[in-house]
């Protein structure tokens, strides 16, 4: 697949207290980021039910991130993070069982003052993915459907 | 409703092992009052209707048509194209209808990878010519058709219009007899609706007494001898707590854990995503590394969590190539 | 060449068709049993984790789902190196043996009885269960429907379902029985000894002592000698759960007799392109085509072949009974199609006696009913008889017991080549110079009906029977001629 004409489309659920801070410092410091990422704000990324990275990924999402406080102690909710931690291992293996490849789909921890980090990561991610081309999920189902 | 004031019944069975026929069958001396009530004009596997015979009646003839099977061939779909034409209510009865079913695994794989199992791999398939089956194919005396095999499973929703869904592999006798009294009484809930179950979860019905869970790990059933107590409280993935109810868990009942065939719960999307939540939920760790570790030793999470709802999941199958 | 197609065929497992051949004369020239479905289930069981293919290959067949439990439990076992505690195996030979009497019962008198007790001549609509309740009263007819659900009802209490049963694990089975379920099922054990005698005694006076019936088995459209498989106990009697696979040759002596992990140098399956089934058939004899005797490699396994290739049955009064089946039909083999019908209610009657033999083992209470596999899994074959043939699964596990490679030969598939040459056979002993009679259409449905092709339908209180309708086409394809039986 060319590489150099695709845009991915990469969705972010983003926790409001850290990571989601972390992305407007960044933005607001004219940190350099591609603008490939679509931020979904969530409380808390124990708000995450799996059916989202899903849906995502249905329709038409190249590569998904989750990312939130750091567990222990940073999560504004006590242990909302806990529940991403045991969750995100389990979805990662069900992703990777349905063929999407495990670079596309990233989870981690960015706190409010790691602004660069998040940078970072949009364009080391974006980068990731544009590697591997469209995953284009629905569309591909349907063209190669008898 | 005929002139004799029977309902004119249909049945049709798709990609289908045949189950939910019998699933008819079990409603032992029932099915004589079925019988009284409704005239069954088409049903492969006990009479005598051919094709066209459905082809020949007016559009909308059939009352209500009970289709059974998972949407595997051409002709698969084709019936389900005809059958919704000659038919007024059209209900997916069971699973494979449903939600894809067992059938539905296969959209793990191709019909590529499946033809050369079947026909090639095997050990005891002695084929040195490669030979596969063939849509068209020409003998000495003339030629012979067979449907053709698409690569992805669907559900009969997925191919038509649908105006109810019993679920269940199979479903299960009282809950055909509620359906059928509800069709006969005219008491039938809005279109799309599901029928024949109820509206909590298996667990609800189960009889096995639930505490909070604490899970260290992760069991397959034949690791352990389970005590007389919830299964999945003892570290064994149950699908109950995803799973809509009115089936009578009937598997806990004899201490295995529920497999989920009778769909997703009310009001849940994706029903392996449900139980994915549920199965995160109960793990007993604080640490990444402690959680990763437990959840690491859940084996086969697709077939596992999607066990009868593959086709019917938000991604539908693996990935083609 | 003029092509007549009969689709679909009912009373089937699935989907059917036959597509005959008639050559200038108007003979057959050929007859096409072609099966167009297929599902995959040798592919994706692959990646499964083994202890769940109890639980997923009985979706191959709604209506002997019990058969592959039982066949996949014992392959688990086998990947497993596990041995059962006693009562393990014998609670699922009981579940085991209660299935089959429903099993038998639903086709004998769902699909078979209303052919003799009515009359094959009979008016279509009487010719299913519901005459043969007006035949022979409600009262007598509500008995028999209770018998089976009797036999279903045993199943339940012990797999948790009736229809796809749970509770079969690498080990043993997940549930033990206490004295009150023993007692119940020992008490309706013994009605349904009272049932197979019951069948028995209506075969004799309904089919026995009908010259005409008697005359139609023994004919020669439906007479075909060929090789016979059947599992046997170490006595080399008839046994559904366990043993090793027994094969004789058309002259009834033993050609093989083999362990389940010996499967492979026994049997091959061939592809044809015209349908999605394959042909098993014997590897060392070969394939000869579709044609049957002693250098021809086609062999059957149904209840006629079970107690063909035995040397009785292990409970007494089936032993009477099989002593009886021999004596009239004049001694072993024999290669009546058609007595498959009688053969089936011996193992009838044999699995009632088993269950109540089972039922009252001091053993079968016992809590002990499962053994933990300890050791590493990789590879295993499981053999039981489907009431509709030997029944093969075979599976390669990792080290982590996830399936790696399936391998499967279910019941029927046995049966695919003798099915087709019976269908064919009766087709040319019945269409002669392009006449199709209606004679094609009952002696066409007859012979495949006896090996009972798995989904042997469900209910016939409904005025079922096989619906066939005949197309007669030139060489142009124009419609010459239709002629319909059965269609009201």
């Amino acid at each position: 697949m060319n590489g150099t004409d695709f845009e991915p489309r990469i969705v972010g659920f983003l926790c409001n207290w850290c990571t989601y801070s972390a992305a407007d410092t960044a933005g607001v410091s004219r940190l350099e980021q591609p603008p490939n990422v679509d931020i979904i704000r969530v409380m808390c990324t124990g708000r995450v039910d799996p059916v989202f990275v899903l849906k995502a990924f249905r329709e038409g999402a190249d590569g998904v991130i989750v990312s939130g406080c750091h567990p222990p102690g940073d999560c504004h909710y006590g242990e909302g993070n806990y529940k991403t931690f045991r969750r995100m291992p389990l979805l990662e293996a069900l992703l990777q069982q349905y063929g999407i490849e495990e670079e596309r789909f990233h989870w981690g921890w960015i706190s409010g003052a790691e602004a660069p980090k998040w940078a970072q990561l949009v364009r080391d991610f974006t980068e990731q993915v544009r590697e591997l081309g469209p995953l284009n999920w629905k569309r591909e189902l349907e063209s190669k459907e008898d | 409703m005929t002139d004799n004031g029977k309902l004119k019944l249909g049945l049709y069975w798709a990609a289908s092992c045949g189950g939910c026929e019998i699933a008819i069958v079990e409603l032992r001396e029932k099915i004589l009052d079925l019988d009284a009530a409704a005239d069954i004009l088409f049903w492969p596997c006990a009479m005598d209707f051919k094709y066209k015979d459905v082809e020949a009646m007016p559009d909308g003839h059939m009352d209500v048509v009970l289709f059974n099977g998972a949407i595997r061939t051409s002709e698969n779909e084709e019936m389900a194209h005809l059958l919704r034409k000659k038919s007024k209510v059209l209900v997916a009865f069971g699973s494979c209808a449903h939600e894809g079913c067992i059938p539905g695994l296969a959209n793990l794989y191709t019909r590529q990878a499946v033809f050369e199992r079947a026909y090639l791999e095997t050990p005891s398939t002695e084929n040195p010519d490669g030979i596969l089956p063939q849509t068209s194919y020409q003998v000495p005396e003339g030629e012979i058709e067979i449907p053709y095999f698409y690569n992805t499973v669907k559900t009969l929703g997925q191919v038509e219009d649908v105006d109810y869904f019993v679920p269940g592999c199979p479903p299960q006798a009282p809950q055909i007899w509620a359906v059928v009294e509800a069709i006969l009484g005219g008491n039938l809930p809005p279109k799309g609706s599901v029928v024949g179950a109820n509206e909590k979860t298996v667990c609800d019905e189960c009889k096995y007494n639930r505490e909070e869970k604490h899970v260290k790990k992760f069991y397959r059933p034949h690791e352990i001898i389970p005590e007389d107590r919830c299964l999945f409280d003892q570290g064994i993935i149950c699908a109950g707590p995803a799973t809509r109810g009115g089936c009578g868990a009937l598997c806990t009942n004899v201490g295995m854990p529920c497999r989920g065939c009778y769909g997703p719960a009310p009001n849940v999307v994706d029903q392996g995503a449900a139980l994915l939540s549920a199965v995160a939920s109960v793990v007993d760790a604080d640490t990444e590394d402690e959680a990763a570790h437990i959840v690491g030793e859940i084996v086969d999470p697709v077939g596992t969590f999607y066990r009868f709802g593959l086709p019917a999941s938000l991604l539908h199958r693996t990935k083609l190539e | 060449m003029k092509k007549i197609s009969i689709d679909p065929i009912t009373r089937l497992e699935g989907h059917g068709k036959i597509d005959i051949f008639l050559d200038d004369e108007g003979n057959v020239a050929n007859a096409y049993m072609v099966i167009p479905e297929l599902r995959g289930f040798e592919k994706f069981a692959e990646g499964r984790p083994v202890e769940e293919m109890p639980r997923i290959t009985p979706r191959i067949c709604g209506v002997c789902p019990e058969a592959h439990h039982m066949a996949s439990a014992k392959a688990c076992d086998a990947v497993y190196h596990v041995e059962l505690p006693p009562t393990g195996k014998k609670l699922r030979e009981l579940l085991y043996s209660a299935f089959y009497v429903a099993d038998h019962s639903l086709h004998f008198y769902v699909l078979a009885a209303p052919d003799f007790v009515l009359g094959p001549d009979a008016p279509p609509a009487e010719r299913n269960i519901l005459g043969i309740v007006h035949k022979i009263g409600v009262e007598l007819g509500s008995k028999i429907l209770r018998w089976h659900a009797l036999g279903m009802e045993i199943v339940g209490m012990l797999g948790g379902k009736t229809i796809h049963p749970v509770g079969a694990l690498p080990g043993g089975v997940s549930k033990a029985i206490n004295e009150e379920e023993r007692a119940q099922i020992e008490e309706w054990g013994h009605e349904l000894v009272e049932f197979g005698q019951f069948s028995l005694q209506l075969f004799h006076d309904v089919v026995l002592e009908n010259q005409g019936y008697v005359d139609m088995i023994l004919s020669d459209p439906f007479t075909t000698p060929m090789y016979y498989m059947g599992l046997v106990d170490e006595n080399n009697k008839v046994n559904f759960y366990d043993g090793k696979v027994r094969v004789v040759d058309p002259e009834g002596n033993e050609f093989v007799k083999y362990a389940p992990d010996e499967y492979l140098d026994v049997l091959s399956e061939r592809v044809e392109p015209w349908t999605y089934l394959k042909f098993p058939y014997l590897k060392e004899v070969g394939w000869k085509g579709l044609v049957t005797g002693m250098d021809s490699g086609v062999y059957q396994a149904t209840p006629l072949s079970r107690l063909n290739a035995a040397d009785g049955m292990a409970t007494p009064q089936a032993q009477e009974a099989y002593e009886q089946f021999y004596e009239t039909l004049g001694g072993k083999p024999v290669h009546n199609t058609l007595a498959t019908h009688w053969a089936r209610l011996v193992e009838l009657l044999y699995s009632a006696e088993r269950i109540v033999e089972l039922a009252t083992d001091p053993q079968i209470t016992d809590p002990n009913v499962r053994t933990i596999p300890t050791e590493t899994p990789d590879e295993g074959v499981g053999i039981v008889e489907a009431p509709r043939g030997t029944l093969t699964h075979h599976y390669i596990t990792d080290e982590k017991g996830i399936v790696q490679k399936c391998n499967l030969i279910v019941g029927t598939t046995n049966n695919y080549a003798p099915i087709s040459i019976s269908v064919k056979k009766a087709a040319q002993a019945v269409i002669k110079g392009g006449q199709v009679s209606e004679g094609l259409l009952n002696r066409v449905e007859m012979a495949f009906r006896s090996y009972d092709p798995c989904m042997a339908c469900a209910t016939h209180t409904l005025p079922g029977h096989m619906p066939l309708e005949v197309r007669i086409r030139d060489a142009e394809g124009n419609l010459l001629d239709v002629l319909q039986k059965n269609m009201e």
